[in-house]
């Protein structure tokens, strides 16, 4: 109290140095520089590392993670955590390339181009609109019933998964002609299809974030909710909406996903929720909500994928990968931490 | 000051990131003296007291008991030395007995099974010491809040205690509770005890006390004897000036003295009622509560810790629920489902916990501040920037908001500068009715003063306020009528002329099925 009234500080002038604590700037560059520093090591370690088809083979990799990060993001700032993403993947795709394929794989099986399908857009409409369908459903529950976001969606986790197995009893649904496998596989010049897609999406959700009305909601109800209640905003609805926004991802990722492999698989995106998670937290998003951004989730999933890439490529066994994600997560949250209690 | 007091505090200075919590302050209690302590919210005085207990540890100064420098290190090294202390929120274990709590950890037995004979023959002469008729086997959670204080008051003596201190024990108890708290307190001096009463009520502090220690923003304010003290005198040295300076709120008592406020009702509660909480669902919370609300006027609520005013305004502004129970606004009855509905209708809210409800401390000042208004500031969903930077800016300056610029985190201000971040938030919405729940809790003089004045200058243009506060000075003086409340009951609604802290007290105090006393309030109450 005596430190602000005591100094003469103008009263509420917009200009004024923001003084950047060093702790502040290493949470929320702190992984953007260690994945500089990643990259110089593994370069000196391997050249072909920074070779570019070895770069974009990185940036497809993450692209689908990726996408699903964006999603995630919106839900972690809002204290919520969906970890269904992956189930509903494999649903959303299984049901896009059905609805291509005019057929589920026990009937069309080996009939690639020869069923009545409904054309690429029906698929990828279909595809998208089950994970709409699947993010309204949790999204209901944690908004309107209150149910907390971790068990409704470890639910969904199940649910959406049993359902993939109920659809087509376990069978994948596979090969697809070009127009279908173009997305996942095509280029445009030396940039995979994927990762266009994926930094589309990204620009697009950082200037929702930034320069909405609604992204500034989002920020204030994972800050303090009933703050943001108190202050006239419709929480209910802006908790559902992030659950929409994960579902809409999930369903795009199961399409391109299917179009990439070639195949929709009943276990397509197997724990695909911790990796995405991971990168989101990396990234520098607090797990309690109201702080992070896209840009860090972008560098906490490419950071997840060089590690990996980079690993292999110096020949670090897939075992010891894991591990090294795993510290890595504990630290970035570690940091997060003490930023916080270096403020209070 | 004598050479053998039972305590001395000594030039003891504490800071906490960002403050001077206590710079270089003394005090001492004698043998068989009971010291007042009062100052402001954040002036220091419970920084001081957890020094004392060992919670806080103090950057410099001494401790010194019975002349001897002692070190208090932690809570249990206090209690061993005779330090006790009895926080406002009790210490107690709800779900265990009287006599659990007052032997708690220190239960007497063998092989690990508790002596229950012994236990309760202890406890029995501890509470016949205080002359309280409790049963030991009395479950705390059934006791009144009166009693449980006595169960804190039987536990520190149990610890053989020196100095007692006692932070606000009179907060939450009727007059008669009161009565007998300061009984005991008399029996405990005679006994030889030092004890330590902290209170925002200077009349009993006056009473009871025999010298009173002043605190002002982390200062030595001055030790008086209390039969020189009045409590005039004392609020003048807690806050450095004088009541008038402070609210600034005379001239507009005498305008209104010439010129009364017209009879122009702005918001109409008309049996508002409410049944259940959380914790007990048929505890009734709010029981036809009715009232009026003039343009222009400031609306005091006073009352006890649960009686009842906050309920009463969340209901209001449709942050809570209630059974039964109509509003209107200028005339018509209003539908306010949610706070949304009740910022539509112009209504603002400045709620009691300003870090918990008022604030989001992960932002800055401007995003905090534009929150409210951010459709008004938008144009296709996006922010337009240039205008809620100089709408922000504005507003920041009216209510000269310290900050070294609008990006800042509402984090890092001082109290009174969140505080009037959460009241810029609601001007900007240029709201008629503006419900303020504890306005100036726990923020310095100066920046109360700014609020104080703030709040005359609304009334002055047009506005209306509702006040909570529960601090009697700052509801007689700022209100223009009081609405007293008592366990969810509208009891008196008093003129600005009318209202003497005790009539205001005696009317916060009233139990169910005891009548008005004279005078009967004027006007408001709804047919």
């Amino acid at each position: 109290m005596t430190a602000s009234s005591a100094s003469p500080q103008r009263a509420g002038t917009p200009e004024g140095g923001k003084r950047a604590d060093p702790l502040t700037v290493m949470s929320r560059f702190g992984a953007f520089v260690f994945l500089i520093v990643l990259c110089v090591v593994f370069t000196i370690l391997e050249p072909a590392f920074v070779s570019t088809t070895n770069i974009f083979n990185v940036l497809r990799q993450v692209s689908i993670y990726g996408l699903l990060a964006i999603g995630m993001t919106f839900v972690i700032l809002t204290g919520g955590i969906d970890l269904s993403i992956g189930s509903l993947l494999a649903l959303s795709g299984l049901v896009g390339a059905a609805v291509y394929k005019g057929g589920t794989g026990l009937l069309s099986a080996g009939t690639a181009g020869q069923a009545h399908g409904y054309g690429l857009l029906a698929a990828v409409g279909a595809a998208v609109l089950v994970g709409l369908t699947g993010g309204l459903l949790q999204g209901f529950a944690v908004s309107k019933l209150r149910v907390p976001a971790f068990i409704v969606t470890l639910g969904g986790l199940s649910i959406f998964r049993g359902l993939s197995l109920v659809f087509t009893q376990g069978q994948p649904i596979s090969t697809f002609p070009p127009e279908y496998s173009y997305w996942g596989q095509g280029l445009i010049g030396p940039v995979p299809i994927p990762v266009i897609v994926f930094l589309t999406f990204a620009v697009l959700a950082t200037i929702v974030l930034r320069y909405t009305r609604y992204g500034r909601h989002i920020y204030a109800i994972g800050g303090n909710q009933e703050a943001s209640r108190l202050s006239g905003l419709n929480v209910s609805r802006l908790l559902l909406s992030v659950y929409l926004i994960t579902g809409f991802f999930a369903g795009l990722s199961g399409f391109l996903l299917s179009s990439r492999l070639n195949s929709a698989e009943v276990i397509a995106g197997v724990g695909y929720e911790l990796t995405v998670i991971a990168g989101v937290v990396i990234g520098g998003t607090s797990l309690f909500g109201g702080e992070g951004s896209i840009f860090g989730t972008v560098v906490g999933v490419v950071l997840i994928g060089v590690l990996n890439n980079g690993l292999t490529l110096i020949d670090v066994s897939p075992y010891y990968q894991q591990i090294i994600v795993g510290i890595i997560i504990v630290l970035a949250v570690y940091l997060d931490q003490l930023v916080k209690r270096r403020r209070r | 000051m004598t050479d053998t007091a039972l305590l001395r505090m000594e030039h003891v200075s504490k800071s906490f990131p960002g403050v001077q919590a206590l710079d270089d302050v003394s005090l001492d209690v004698d043998y068989g003296e009971v010291l007042g302590l009062v100052g402001e919210n954040g002036a220091g005085k419970s920084t001081l007291m957890k020094i004392l207990s060992g919670v806080y540890q103090a950057d410099s100064g001494t401790i010194h008991l019975n002349d001897q420098v002692v070190h208090i290190h932690n809570p249990h090294q206090g209690q061993q030395l005779g330090i006790s202390i009895i926080y406002q929120e009790f210490n107690l274990m709800p779900n265990l007995s009287v006599m659990e709590n007052v032997f708690v950890g220190r239960e007497t037995g063998r092989f690990g099974f508790v002596n229950r004979g012994e236990l309760r023959a202890q406890t029995r002469r501890l509470l016949d010491r205080l002359g309280v008729p409790l049963n030991p086997n009395a479950i705390v959670r059934d006791l009144s809040v009166a009693e449980q204080q006595m169960v804190e008051i039987a536990k520190a003596l149990s610890l053989q205690v020196k100095v007692l201190v006692m932070d606000e024990p009179t907060s939450a108890l009727s007059e008669t509770e009161v009565n007998r708290l300061l009984g005991i307190m008399r029996d405990l001096k005679r006994d030889g005890m030092g004890v330590i009463f902290i209170s925002h009520r200077l009349e009993e502090v006056l009473t009871i006390c025999d010298r009173v220690t002043v605190l002002r923003d982390g200062h030595n304010a001055g030790t008086v004897d209390a039969k020189d003290a009045s409590e005039d005198s004392l609020i003048r040295m807690m806050v450095g000036r004088s009541r008038s300076e402070l609210f600034h709120s005379e001239e507009r008592f005498e305008a209104e003295a010439t010129a009364p406020l017209a009879e122009d009702f702005v918001l109409e509660v008309r049996g508002l009622s409410r049944q259940g909480t959380v914790m007990d669902e048929a505890a009734i919370v709010l029981d036809d509560v009715s009232f009026t609300l003039r343009r222009g006027e400031i609306l005091g609520f006073a009352g006890l810790v649960g009686a009842g005013r906050t309920e009463t305004v969340r209901a209001i502004f449709g942050a809570d629920k209630y059974d039964r129970g109509e509003i209107l606004i200028d005339g018509k009855l209003a539908k306010i489902a949610s706070p949304i509905d009740a910022i539509e209708y112009g209504i603002g809210f400045v709620p009691e916990d300003r870090k918990a409800q008022g604030l989001v401390l992960s932002l800055n000042v401007r995003d905090n501040a534009a929150l409210p208004s951010l459709l008004q500031l938008s144009r296709l969903g996006f922010v337009r920037r240039g205008v809620e930077m100089k709408a922000v800016t504005e507003y920041a300056q009216r209510l000269q908001i310290r900050t070294p610029s609008l990006e800042q985190l509402v984090l890092r201000l001082s109290g009174g500068n969140q505080q009037k971040v959460v009241i810029a938030k609601w001007l900007m919405r240029k709201p008629r009715i503006l419900i303020m729940d504890e306005p100036t809790r726990g923020i310095d003089v100066g920046a109360k003063a700014e609020i104080y004045r703030l709040m005359n200058q609304l009334v002055e243009s047009g506005v209306s306020i509702i006040m909570i506060s529960s601090e009697l000075p700052e509801v007689l003086a700022m209100s223009d009528r009081i609405v007293c409340m008592s366990r969810g009951r509208v009891t008196a609604i008093l003129n600005h002329a009318e209202a003497t802290p005790e009539v205001v007290m005696r009317y916060c105090t009233l139990q169910p099925g005891q009548e008005y006393a004279s005078p009967v309030p004027e006007g408001g109450i709804a047919p």
